[in-house]
């Protein structure tokens, strides 16, 4: 990647430096594909998760609908990401589509019945199903192959976000049944700003950004052939790497999960409590009695990194929408945190929660006392 | 607690020129600095519908920058709803009856040096640090409160609230300053909110129209003009629309026999009167002041001090002495609602209820009192 961004050369150019750029994209493409289990013919780059999901989102509704006006329904699970969860919005307000809901259990899961039952009734009314690899939050790993089935049973199309999964968990696209798959480079140690949708062959995608007809004119715009590089680097490494690391990241989690749950014991594990049926980089806890907002802030004053959720465009930490469809009430929702792994994370770090989780949490409580006490 | 000695410090960062050369002062001065933005504006976002976002999205990103820069962790904390309950609804009752508050007093007391300060100390912070123009001095009455060296920007009028336990806590970085000094220190540090405007107006009411801001609150509330000597002159459509003093926007039906300009004298919001008269009928000599609050020790029997009866307005010699019970049976300590009465060595014009009566010694605040009644050469009944 550091070399692609010396050179010069528009992939798309018919000259010398153009064939060259040309050359490095379509092998950057070539390991993309292998490394998640698809045809280089399939992989389109975009600039980014959000960008594929968005592709993917409106891409499918508006291609199924322009080739059947019957076709608004959507079904998709409510624990998606911000990057599904809001095109789904947009296009039920200014599209027409029509949001059906799938229920979830207490740990974010689908069930593929349910998925059944939706599209049972009226299937040709539906656009596409949405459900998402593994969730980013609460780490739980949805039945997309049984999902899958159900979709292609009644012949439609899935769309997998699988973002959250690609680099902890092995992706095979094709193995999957999905119809379109988000990817994103710097989720798996690549460099950010880059990503994919995988689509199969012969789905048809409205796109979403027109112009030069780049990414069989699915996704017009000039190659970003460093960016590219950088993302293929990191599939080929994390292809190799993908065992052992989430062995390793999920020794680190497991020991940090008791760790926490013996330093604070009324604290919760958010997801499944099973470590098969999550993310092995991921531990998401809920502090009853505290504000997430002040648990990052005594957290991050000794040196520990982690995260609240999702916030508004201001800054203010939001309830989380994961848990709020688990059943959590906002209160709780709002007293949670969430601590993810990485290839670089050490027993070191694990040991630096465990040591300050407890007075953190103690302190924590405290201010949420003393905040609420003039009220 | 000195302030030479290092402090955790929390610096709320509104994302203006101020509070943002105050943060940076915390920090060159040795203290352990954390920055943190309040969103105070509840307002739906688009898209995420029932989320809570802000209408200061610029603010808030200003204030972030400023912290990058500086180097200090930044958070956003949500006192918006505390803020809806303290100072906005508090602002739109006592429009209702009848009186002209002043939210920042209500802001100063209720969030910045209460809810924030609060969760603050429970954090582990030692004080909190805006860029309020007052000083600080610990001198012999303990932690006072000053005026600031600019008296074009002091703003010891709308921290008189404050009780020696909430100024232990508070960080006035800026109170021995110019404002044009604070500019230029903001554009020599390269912080980019160097060249923003002032704010001037209730940063609740974003256009600026407070009687539109009330009126969509309360209602219209029509009634009439009475001048006064008794005779009708107009109709309004809401008491709360007008302040005590006002002279402009009266819109009178008919002019006065003597055909002099007439003043807001009095809001009735009871019968739905608003009395106007002359100028003379303005004059108020006495005052009384509830929810009194020392900002040191406070002071025995009666005394003479400087009494400021609205933000930049004059010093109006004066005796000041405590008059009520304390507030709650069996307490040592008088309470909040104890009363203040205040005589002015001279008359005044346009005191209105509602607003704080600020009482200085020099530069000095003493303490302060909401204004419950003005009148003139008679206590009420």
């Amino acid at each position: 990647m550091t070399a692609e961004l010396r050179r010069e050369g528009n992939p798309s150019s018919l000259h010398a430096a153009g064939r060259r750029a040309r050359r490095v994209v379509e092998e950057s493409r070539e390991q993309v594909a292998e490394t998640f289990g698809a045809r280089p013919g399939e992989v389109v780059f975009t600039g980014g998760g959000t960008e594929a999901d968005n592709l993917a989102v409106k891409g499918l509704f508006w291609s199924r609908r322009a080739a059947d006006p019957v076709r608004r329904r959507i079904v998709a699970s409510p624990v998606e990401h911000h990057a599904v969860l809001d095109p789904l919005l947009w296009l039920a307000e200014h599209e027409g589509a029509e949001l059906e809901w799938l229920p979830v259990d207490r740990l974010g899961r689908v069930d593929p019945g349910d998925v059944a039952g939706a599209l049972g009734n009226d299937p040709d009314s539906v656009a596409f199903v949405t459900v998402m690899a593994a969730n980013n939050e609460i780490g739980t790993i949805e039945p997309i192959g049984a999902v899958a089935a159900e979709a292609a049973r009644w012949n439609v199309p899935l769309h997998v976000d699988a973002i959250a999964a690609a680099g902890q968990l092995p992706v095979d696209f094709a193995g999957s049944g999905a119809a379109t798959m988000a990817l994103t480079g710097h989720k798996i140690g690549g460099p950010p700003g880059v990503g994919a949708l995988i689509v199969a062959r012969g789905v048809q995608l409205t796109p979403v950004l027109h112009g030069g007809g780049q990414e069989r004119d699915m996704r017009s715009g000039t190659l970003d052939t460093p960016g590219i590089a950088g993302f293929a680097a990191a599939a080929a490494v994390a292809e190799v790497e993908l065992g052992e690391r989430s062995k390793r990241m999920a020794g680190l989690r497991d020991a940090l999960v008791s760790a926490v749950l013996e330093a604070v014991p009324d604290a919760r594990l958010n997801g499944d409590p099973d470590p098969s049926g999550r993310l092995p980089g991921n531990a998401h806890f809920s502090f009853p009695g505290c504000e997430g907002d002040s648990l990052l802030l005594l957290l991050d004053a000794r040196g520990i990194e982690c995260s609240t959720g999702s916030a508004c465009s201001a800054g203010v930490s939001q309830p989380s929408h994961v848990l709020v469809a688990t059943g959590a009430d906002d209160d709780s929702a709002r007293a949670s945190l969430r601590f993810s792994f990485g290839y670089t994370s050490t027993m070191g770090d694990v040991r630096a929660v465990a040591d300050a989780i407890g007075p953190v949490v103690e302190r924590a409580r405290g201010a949420r006392l003393a905040s609420a006490r003039r009220a | 607690m000195s302030p030479n000695r290092p402090l955790r410090v929390l610096a709320a960062l509104s994302g203006g020129v101020d509070s943002s050369v105050a943060a940076a002062r915390a920090v060159d001065a040795g203290h352990d600095v954390t920055a943190v933005h309040l969103a105070l504006a509840e307002n739906p976002q688009s898209f995420r519908s029932g989320a809570r976002g802000c209408c200061t999205l610029e603010d808030a990103r200003d204030a972030r920058r400023v912290a990058d820069v500086l180097g200090v962790p930044f958070y956003v904390w949500d006192l918006a709803e505390r803020f809806r309950q303290d100072v906005v609804d508090d602002f739109v009752a006592e429009y209702a009856a009848g009186r002209t508050p002043n939210p920042c007093v209500r802001c100063n007391e209720r969030i910045k040096f209460a809810a924030l300060l609060d969760r603050a100390r429970a954090l582990g912070f030692d004080a909190v640090c805006t860029g309020h123009y007052a000083r600080l001095v610990d001198g012999v009455h303990g932690r006072e409160l000053h005026r600031s060296v600019d008296p074009g920007k002091d703003q010891s009028y709308v921290l008189g609230v404050l009780d020696a336990g909430q100024l232990a806590g508070a960080l006035f970085p800026l109170g021995g300053s110019v404002k044009t000094a604070v500019r230029e220190e903001a554009t020599r540090r390269g912080l980019a909110v160097a060249e923003k405007p002032d704010s001037h107006d209730i940063c609740f009411i974003s256009d600026g129209d407070t009687a539109g801001f009330l009126r969509d609150r309360i209602g219209d509330q029509p009634g009439e003009v009475i001048d006064v000597s008794g005779e009708p002159v107009g109709r309004h459509d809401g008491a709360f629309a007008f302040t005590v003093g006002q002279r402009k926007g009266l819109k009178l039906d008919r002019a006065p026999s003597d055909g002099l300009p007439r003043y807001v004298l009095a809001l009735s919001p009871i019968d739905r009167t608003v009395t106007v008269g002359r100028r003379e009928d303005l004059a108020v000599t006495d005052v009384r002041g509830e929810h009194v609050r020392w900002c040191g020790p406070e002071p025995a029997g009666p005394f003479r001090c400087a009494a400021q009866v609205r933000a930049h307005g004059e010093e109006i010699p004066a005796v000041a002495e405590r008059t009520g019970e304390p507030a709650a049976a069996g307490s040592a300590e008088p309470g909040p609602s104890a009363a203040l009465a205040i005589r002015f060595d001279r008359p005044v014009l346009g005191v209105a209820p509602g607003q704080a009566i600020v009482l200085y010694d020099g530069s000095r605040v003493i303490g302060s009192a909401t204004i419950a009644w003005a009148g003139a050469n008679r206590v009420p009944a």
